[in-house]
């Protein structure tokens, strides 16, 4: 068997225009696929920023919440009755929204707005710069370093402003795991200076974060919320209703998917066409063999092994390809929204082997129903 | 031995007949040419004593063996173990050296890489073109390929070679030539090698003629005395 297959190696790779252009075409393909997907996969990770960066197990929300931005403020009481579920270790309030701060020059900046419970400061980001007991001073904010940071125009700590006609004071500086995706810097500050210096509704808070006791009565605390009217859900579970939203209720999920098939046909067609194009040039050649002696399985074999070799050097070259250019962009864009994942490259993988599939079985009819006695007369 | 051979195409009234009740037989150490017009049978009688064509009815028989009533698989053994072929136009593979070409049945038999080179390397030596091995097939003369087609055929001591119009492509001294070098070199008392030709430059080289004429044998001739 080895041998035939490097037969079929030799008779595949030696032709170096077709294999080029076999090459070529499902190494575009498998590029189009994995970068169309990993931004897809980068926006689904921005988009569940806040829920990684303040890494509580367990969040409270309005059934009507999609994504972390659009919070429904839920009412006190809420707060108190999960506190009294059976299970519940802490449960403490957060508060997300946006707001509109005026810099030092006059200039206005959309800014997120995460307050942290008072008392614990749970999902407290990592200071780079500062002390976090200074966040309880007049009007402290904590700044986080990232992408968006220079739109505060690089602030210090000590470095005023205003927000809602209120003053306020950068007294940290902190990182975060994950940026946001909606390009906007982000400032912590505590609950309840948050709900004093933004406009709020009636009800206030935006989340429960609660840590359970143990896993077990994750299911218990869910149910008693539930009768309460209200959604929990796992951090894990709330990042999937976030990305369910983007992928089905908006139009992000539906034009990836678009632009996935899309890159499918694209090298489906390049790679199908010139593999079944490669197959008629040496249709005779596969005709002799069969003369000679070589039987129907063996075709297939060499068939499928060049089908094979052709797609994984393919696949391995356009992963290769994409990786170098996502690493180029965030070194240019460190906040870039592409992420490759194990399912993006499964799903590359997966059509990669399906564009394999298809070229070889049309390659493999015709061989079949070469007549060794049309070779054998010329 | 082939008996009463016969080969149709086509269906009822469009049927044509291309071979009609050919019988004959071949002996060890000979070379058979089969000669006759063109459309006159030869290539499809051929085909179906090598194995290539089902007959419609008839036998071939290689001592106590029926070819046809063996399996499809058995019969693409007989070819590869039993049959050397060498193609009117070589079918050489333009991207293999001329080593590797002449490998190919040893490759089909699942014989190493290496030993499948070695015994090629050899075989090109028997045909005089050592020095090509490393060359592709589209470097060499017509001549040249034939030769590399007829290392091909023997390369793994099949005991019967089927030549299809061995000098069709080749000038008259060079087809001469090589088909002297055949019965000279590759003849042996333990092999048959069948040729068709319509090339009566070369009837001196062979041991036996087969005429035919409209898909029947019309006759033998010894070669000598054509």
């Amino acid at each position: 068997m080895k041998e035939i297959l490097i037969l079929a190696y030799k008779l595949l790779v030696n032709d170096k225009g077709k294999y080029t252009a076999l090459l070529v075409g499902t190494t575009f393909s498998v590029f189009l696929i994995v970068q169309m997907t990993s931004s897809f996969a980068g926006i689904l990770t921005k988009a569940s920023a806040t829920v990684i960066n303040v890494g509580a197990s367990m969040w409270v929300m309005d059934p009507g919440v999609n994504t972390v931005l659009s919070s429904i403020p839920m009412p006190d009481y809420v707060l108190d009755a999960v506190r009294s579920i059976n299970g519940v270790k802490y449960a403490v309030p957060l508060y997300s929204g946006a707001a509109l701060v005026k810099l030092k020059d006059g200039t206005y900046q959309p800014v997120t707005i995460i307050g942290l419970d008072d008392a614990s400061l749970f999902g407290r980001p990592q200071l780079l710069d500062g002390n976090i007991d200074d966040i309880f001073a007049e009007n402290g904010f904590m700044v986080v370093k990232d992408e968006e940071f220079p739109k505060l125009q690089n602030p210090k700590i000590g470095t005023e402003f205003e927000i809602n006609d209120h003053r306020g004071v950068i007294v940290g500086i902190a990182k975060v795991a994950t940026g946001g995706l909606y390009g906007t810097p982000t400032l912590y500050t505590t609950y309840n200076r948050a709900l004093q210096y933004i406009p709020s509704t009636r009800f206030t808070i935006s989340y429960i974060l609660v840590e359970p006791k143990t896993t077990s009565d994750v299911a218990y605390i869910k149910q008693q919320i539930d009768r309460l009217g209200y959604l929990a859900l796992t951090s894990d579970e709330f990042q999937t209703r976030i990305s369910n939203y983007l992928k089905y209720q908006t139009g992000i999920g539906t034009n990836t998917l678009l632009m996935t098939v899309i890159s499918f046909i694209v090298g489906l067609s390049i790679s199908g066409q010139t593999f079944y194009t490669f197959i008629l040039e040496n249709l005779e050649h596969f005709g002799a063999l069969k003369a000679m002696g070589a039987k129907g399985r063996d075709l297939v074999y060499m068939i499928l092994f060049q089908a094979a070799f052709t797609s994984l050097a393919g696949y391995g070259l356009g992963i290769g390809l994409s990786t170098l250019l996502i690493g180029a962009a965030k070194w240019r864009l460190p906040e870039y929204a592409s992420r490759v994942t194990y399912t993006n490259l499964g799903l590359a993988f997966l059509l990669v082997l399906i564009i394999a599939s298809v070229s070889s079985y049309a390659g493999i009819r015709r061989v079949l129903k070469v007549e060794p006695f049309d070779i054998f007369r010329g | 031995m082939a008996d009463k051979l016969t080969k149709w195409f086509g269906q009822d009234n469009a049927r044509t007949y291309a071979v009609r009740e050919a019988s004959f037989e071949a002996y060890w150490g000979e070379m058979l040419y089969i000669v006759g017009p063109s459309g006159s049978g030869k290539t499809t009688l051929l085909s179906m004593i090598s194995g290539i064509l089902r007959p419609n009815s008839g036998s071939v028989k290689m001592g106590n063996r029926d070819l046809w009533s063996l399996s499809d698989n058995d019969i693409a053994d007989f070819r590869l173990n039993t049959i050397g072929f060498v193609f009117q136009d070589y079918h050489l593979f333009p991207r293999l050296t001329t080593a590797e070409n002449v490998a190919i049945p040893l490759i089909l038999q699942k014989r190493s890489w290496s030993e499948a080179l070695c015994a090629a390397k050899r075989c090109l030596e028997v045909v005089g073109l050592t020095d090509k091995a490393q060359l592709l097939p589209g470097k060499l003369s017509g001549g040249e390929q034939q030769r590399v087609a007829i290392a091909r055929a023997i390369v793994h001591e099949p005991e019967i070679l089927v030549f299809d119009e061995p000098t069709a492509s080749l000038d008259g001294e060079t087809g001469r030539r090589i088909v002297s070098f055949v019965k000279e070199k590759i003849l042996t008392a333990k092999r048959c090698i069948l040729i068709i030709t319509h090339d009566s430059r070369i009837f001196e080289y062979s041991n036996r003629i087969m005429e035919m004429e409209d898909g029947r044998v019309t006759g033998f001739k010894q070669g000598q005395t054509v």
